[in-house]
């Protein structure tokens, strides 16, 4: 259950772990609004090149690096489809340029939105996302659906694991057996899964019953997100990065590779 | 027959859960798994039946290597009772619930219909047959659960925890059941940290602590040591923290039943007359 | 003074067929320590949700009977109430834990409530010291060890600081070692601090020394209510089946063949004491 290994969160500390997760949110999304902006593969490549600093200083590059293997079916996918779709017809690529050079583009501007995010859940332990959530103005509801939720995926692992190998202890053999078999091999394990983790959220609500939940429309925290001198910096960033972008896309003609390459 | 030797297993999260264990269970024997809580209790029986196999040395039951066989195959000779039923139940009926592990196992109908009976009547289940195991209590779900392991008749049963969140006379009940099976040629071994059902029992013990046995005998002999019961961090029986009060009066220590403890005290007394 | 008072209680979950619990009439004083026991379906954890509200807010059904907590009645409270008044605590420890980190689970009931951040504080670190976990405050629930987990309950219970707390068989997951951890923690919260504790367990041998009244039910009603001693040498409770501690049950093998003790002992260490005296002699 290796999978799960990634939620048990170490306590890391870096200036980009350090960083309020609201504001890297709005870091993130202010790549998100650039990367859409652009069809330009160099501008594209600009964008993806920015975040390998905030990786290298972060101290997340294997974790990055894993996150982008495991992006590259759907970033493949992408570039044949619109090198196909260039190829059919040319004429409807923005730009003019040739059907290669944008099928790079479309497949790196992928690129670029799917890892901006992965900094961001790399770099954000679970319980300083459910802070942040929790001062947003996000109804506390769901703050705690989600912080009980990320806290019990171990444990639900582990409780998978037990019941598989309590039914395997009965004979139960998974791998055997044809397509339709094999799935509802599965059926052993997933009821008394379902079954169990309803029981335990019956227990959860009446330990959650017996400590006040409810008691008053305005809960206080123990804990209070402080922005630093890092955090206006980050913003600082952002907004430079924002008008930078608005700005070269309107006011800055850009060069293409299908333009500088001779013909 | 169940053979281990130098036997080590580590966890895939690095956590060393057994360093070295050897021993030697035969059939028809009735043994006793003990130590505190991460001792390695569980993740010895475990190697049993092949559900962990060692990372180092090796599992033998009835001469064939664990690492040789399937856990299937395995299971229909090691039947292992987990300690929460409610992790095996998930049938409509209970009927189905025993029936499961004989199709499994590839039992005829004829056969397993009579298994099936049998099982039920044996754990007083019989009026319970085509009713919801979901349906039933904590200690009615825990029988379905033994019956579901005895139905296939398996000549080791194993027992994880047997006795947690039961009471006293469903302890008592269990207790008799285990004699009963193991005087009908089972070999039992029984995971437990509750010491006061082992002095009941009076079974083989192993006593395990820090992923080693750090002691392997008769359950009289281990329970009433203070070392070994310091070592493995374990609580003598209420009877043996009497007796270990009293040695200065020449009391013997080696004392874990009541019924024992009447008689040596009323024979010291005597003693004290004449 | 009476800190818990019911009269004729009785309860039937929604879709029952008879009630689990049945004219229960049942006081409890200020600060005393009560060990409610009694055979698997007895009634015990019926009872010990009422205490608390969760029957019958939470759980609907009919509730019939007087029951006053703390001088409020329960059934016209809203559990969030009560909950500043008597603390529940639960059989598995996994599942009373939500936070990710051991601080915050203890601040939960009090944030909550809206207690300010400064004497929050201040409560969570004291409810961390009495009961001794200081040093796993930061840790994750899922890293910790059974017993760990349990004494992090108690802690996030003992944090609103409730007159009254009710331990709903604590220990059924630990080992005896485990056990004796929490039955300590749970005396010196009812000898230091007073508060009043209801502890249901089977482990008599284990828990026994510390109560100064014991409560035995069977089939939804109260059977022996009284002092420790007279109630584990009673008939009564061999009868009913309870796992009465071996120490009484030795001084009641003693007496059938003539021996008498100076007193009824419950733990070993009474027991050995006892035993000295007539050996002695």
């Amino acid at each position: 259950m290796s999978v799960f290994e990634g939620f048990r969160f170490r306590h890391v500390s870096s200036p980009i772990h350090n960083r309020d997760p609201r504001v890297k949110f709005l870091y993130v999304l202010v790549m998100f609004i650039a990367a859409v902006m652009f069809n330009e593969l160099p501008v594209l490549l600009v964008l993806f090149l920015l975040q390998i600093p905030f990786v290298l200083v972060a101290g997340v590059q294997r974790q990055w690096l894993r996150s982008l293997r495991g992006a590259m079916f759907l970033v493949t996918f992408l570039f044949v489809f619109n090198l196909i779709f260039g190829y059919i017809s040319p004429s409807t690529i923005p730009g003019g340029v040739s059907p290669l050079e944008y099928a790079f583009a479309m497949a790196l501007r992928f690129l670029v939105l799917v890892e901006s995010f992965s900094v961001f859940f790399l770099t954000t332990s679970p319980d300083h996302l459910s802070l942040a959530l929790e001062q947003s103005r996000v109804p506390y509801e769901f703050t705690f659906a989600f912080t009980t939720a990320v806290r019990f995926v171990p444990v639900l692992a582990e409780e998978a694991q037990t019941i598989m190998d309590a039914q395997k202890a009965r004979g139960l053999e998974l791998e055997k057996g044809n397509f339709m078999k094999r799935i509802r091999n599965y059926i052993p394990i997933l009821i008394p899964l379902i079954v169990s983790a309803i029981r335990r959220s019956l227990e959860l609500a009446e330990a959650m019953e017996s400590r006040g939940w409810g008691a008053s429309k305005k809960r206080t925290n123990l804990y209070v997100l402080k922005m630093k001198a890092g955090d206006f910096m980050l913003i600082v960033i952002s907004i430079i990065l924002l008008v930078s972008a608005i700005y070269v896309r309107y006011f800055v003609p850009l060069p293409t590779l299908t333009m500088l390459l001779p013909k | 027959m169940i053979e281990v030797k130098d036997v080590h297993f580590t966890y895939p999260t690095g956590v060393e859960a057994l360093k070295g264990v050897s021993l030697s269970i035969r059939n028809g024997e009735f043994v006793a798994i003990m130590g505190q809580n991460g001792a390695g209790k569980t993740t010895l029986v475990k190697q049993f039946n092949g559900l962990l196999k060692p990372t180092k040395g090796e599992v033998l039951v009835d001469g064939v290597s664990t690492r040789d066989i399937s856990i299937a195959q395995l299971a229909r000779k090691v039947g292992f009772v987990f300690q929460n039923p409610d992790h095996q139940l998930f049938s409509e009926t209970v009927e189905e619930e025993i029936a499961f592990a004989l199709r499994n196992f590839g039992f005829k109908e004829n056969t397993l219909k009579r298994r099936v009976t049998w099982a039920l009547n044996l754990l007083g289940l019989t009026e319970y047959r085509k009713t919801s195991p979901f349906m039933l209590s904590g200690g009615e779900r825990k029988r379905v659960a033994l019956a579901s392991v005895l139905a296939w008749n398996p000549k080791v049963i194993i027992l994880d925890e047997p006795t947690i969140g039961q009471d006293h006379r469903q302890k008592e009940i269990l207790r008799q059941f285990i004699v009963q099976m193991n005087a009908q040629g089972k070999t039992v071994v029984i995971v437990t940290h509750d010491v006061e059902f082992v002095a009941e029992c009076s079974p083989r013990v192993v006593l395990m602590a820090q992923g080693q046995i750090v002691a392997d005998g008769d359950a009289k002999r281990i329970l009433t040591d203070p070392d070994i019961t310091l070592r493995a961090a374990i609580v003598p029986p209420q009877i043996t923290q009497i007796f270990l009060g009293l040695t200065d009066l020449g009391l013997p220590t080696n004392v874990i039943d009541v019924s024992e403890a009447t008689k040596v005290l009323l024979e010291y007394l005597e003693g004290g007359k004449r | 003074m009476a800190i818990i008072e019911t009269e004729n209680l009785t309860y039937t979950y929604p879709g029952a067929t008879k009630p689990s619990i049945r004219d229960v009439s049942l006081t409890i004083e200020k600060g005393e320590f009560v060990i409610l026991t009694g055979p698997s379906g007895c009634g015990k954890t019926t009872l010990c949700r009422c205490f608390n509200g969760l029957i019958p807010h939470f759980y609907a059904g009919q509730l019939e009977g007087e029951l006053t907590v703390a001088r409020l009645k329960v059934a016209e409270r809203p559990i969030y109430e009560m909950a500043q008044r008597v603390g529940l605590v639960f059989q598995n420890p996994e599942n009373q834990l939500f936070a990710l980190s051991v601080e915050k689970d203890v601040a939960f009931g009090l944030e909550n409530i809206g207690v300010p951040r400064d004497e929050m504080r201040k409560r969570v670190d004291w409810a961390l010291q009495t009961t001794g976990i200081q040093e796993l405050r930061e840790r994750a629930p899922h890293e910790l060890s059974g017993g760990q987990q349990q004494r992090v309950a108690i802690a996030c219970v003992l944090a609103m600081q409730p007159d009254i707390m009710v331990f709903d068989e604590p220990t059924s997951f630990l080992d005896p070692l485990g056990a004796q951890k929490i039955f300590e923690v749970i005396n010196e919260l009812n000898k230091k601090l007073g508060v009043t504790v209801i502890l249901v367990e089977h482990r008599l041998d284990l828990a026994s020394k510390y109560a100064d009244h014991v409560v035995i039910m069977d089939e939804g009603k109260i059977v022996l209510n009284g002092k420790p001693r007279e109630i584990f040498n009673s008939e009564a409770a061999r009868l009913i089946g309870v796992g009465i501690p071996k120490a009484t049950r030795l001084w009641q093998l003693l007496q059938e063949n003539g021996i008498q003790l100076e007193g009824v002992p419950t733990s070993s260490e009474e027991a050995a004491r006892l035993l000295r005296e007539v050996l002695k002699a």
